[in-house]
């Protein structure tokens, strides 16, 4: 037994459900390298027909917003309702636009 | 000057526990980032943990009758069965890590015996009729609480619901299967299958654990959302919905109690045997060492396996780099 203790890196799973979709994340698993988390990701994530293309990212790789952050970080948008269509006024009888 | 930090400290934790609650009142889910409670961490980790266990040690009972399945169909469906029972484990031990708990301790608490798991488990089985009791009985019971959490408050675990009630409905169609082949054989094979409900009803009642009364931390997890009903109220529902699955097979539910109350709307039922189930709980149950045994001994034998695996993708990795 050894002493130091290896634990097998944590990957994260995104998932390509069929053509024409992006990948989507679905969980995490752990593996010793890429082939063997792709692998896995395989007996875990798609026992029943769910994917057609995996992406496995080492979780430690991930870099993330932070959620306290998120009110200044998002909500500057929350305000700029001209930056959606239904803001203009366009005549009755222009039909769709 | 130290007195008015130390109170400020105290108030922003406050007013941080009251946006939480807010929060999941307004049916916000949680995220692993998000700021929470200590206790809701921990109340988490430990019910997580327990599910995560449950499904790694669910899969020796019926593990037991891969090789010795009456016919291929069953055999592929139970190993099918099995492994998925692998993956949902895997699914709860991932959701576990994203609140920080580290994967191999939360094992190890399982093999050292401070972490719990369900009871049921414990049970052994004996014939192949415990095969369909299982899957219809314990499967049953395991997807009205899954059902349930699938609404928890915490994002992972509800959505590691999701998919697992997706996967268990299979293996509570099969186990029924297994249970009405059987009642309708021969009078051997029909007398199995009611040995098998005989022995597994009163045991898959308990996996909802004690009543609302004998519950204290229940309070805690509905206001938080963790839990959405009580144990009483989910073992209801699932007795309501299994007695006429039973009528159907032709067999008969070993409560002398039990008969429908129309001004409740529900079934009433007879005692439970809560002594049986905290001695089970305690260590005490026909299966209890064996199971722990042969978790035990899966960490420790694969062991050699993992670090070679480790050791390869090391040197891969220098190759790499030198390259």
């Amino acid at each position: 037994m050894s002493e130091i203790k290896k634990e097998w890196p944590l990957w994260e799973v995104f998932i390509r459900s069929k053509q024409g979709l992006s990948h989507k994340h679905v969980g995490s698993l752990r593996a010793a390298d890429a082939k063997m988390a792709i692998e896995n990701a395989r007996d875990v994530y798609t026992r029943r027909s769910e994917g057609i293309s995996i992406w496995v990212v080492e979780s430690v790789n991930v870099h993330a917003s932070n959620p306290t952050e998120q009110g200044p970080m998002f909500e500057p948008s929350d305000d700029k309702v001209y930056r959606h269509p239904t803001f203009y006024e366009v005549p009755e009888g222009v039909g769709h636009m | 000057m130290f007195n008015f930090v130390a109170m400020q400290v105290e108030n922003d934790v406050k007013q941080m526990e009251e946006q939480f609650q807010a929060k999941i009142d307004a049916d916000i889910r949680i995220e692993p980032r998000d700021w929470m409670p200590e206790k809701y961490r921990k109340t988490l980790i430990r019910q997580m943990s327990q599910h995560a266990h449950s499904e790694v040690v669910g899969m020796l009972p019926e593990a037991n009758w891969i090789t010795r399945a009456p016919s291929l169909r069953r055999k592929v469906a139970l190993l099918a069965k099995v492994q998925d029972e692998a993956g949902h484990g895997l699914y709860l031990y991932s959701a576990c890590e994203t609140l920080g708990a580290d994967r191999e301790e939360t094992i190890d608490d399982l093999h050292s015996g401070k972490a719990k798991y369900s009871s049921i488990f414990n049970y052994p089985t004996i014939t192949w009729a415990d095969i369909g009791a299982i899957g219809w009985l314990v499967d049953g019971a395991a997807i009205v609480n899954q059902v349930a959490l699938q609404k928890t408050s915490y994002g992972p675990y509800a959505r590691a619901m999701v998919k697992i009630c997706k996967e268990e409905s299979f293996h509570q169609r099969q186990g029924y299967e297994i249970i009405t082949v059987l009642a309708n054989g021969t009078p051997a094979q029909k007398a199995m299958a009611q040995d098998a409900l005989n022995r597994w009803w009163w045991p898959s009642l308990m996996m909802f654990g004690p009543t609302d009364a004998d519950s204290p931390n229940t309070q805690q997890s509905m206001a938080w959302r963790i839990k959405r009903h009580t144990n009483d109220e989910l073992r209801q529902m699932f007795i309501d919905a299994t007695v006429k699955q039973a009528e159907v097979a032709g067999l008969t539910i070993p409560d002398k109690d039990l008969k429908w109350n129309e001004e409740r709307g529900h079934y009433d039922f007879g005692e439970i045997d809560w002594e049986e189930f905290y001695n089970v709980i305690k260590g005490n149950g026909p299966c209890n060492k064996q199971r722990i045994e042969a978790r035990r001994k899966a960490k420790e034998e694969g062991m050699w396996v993992r670090e070679a695996a480790m050791a390869y993708a090391e040197k891969q990795k220098s190759k790499v780099k030198a390259a």
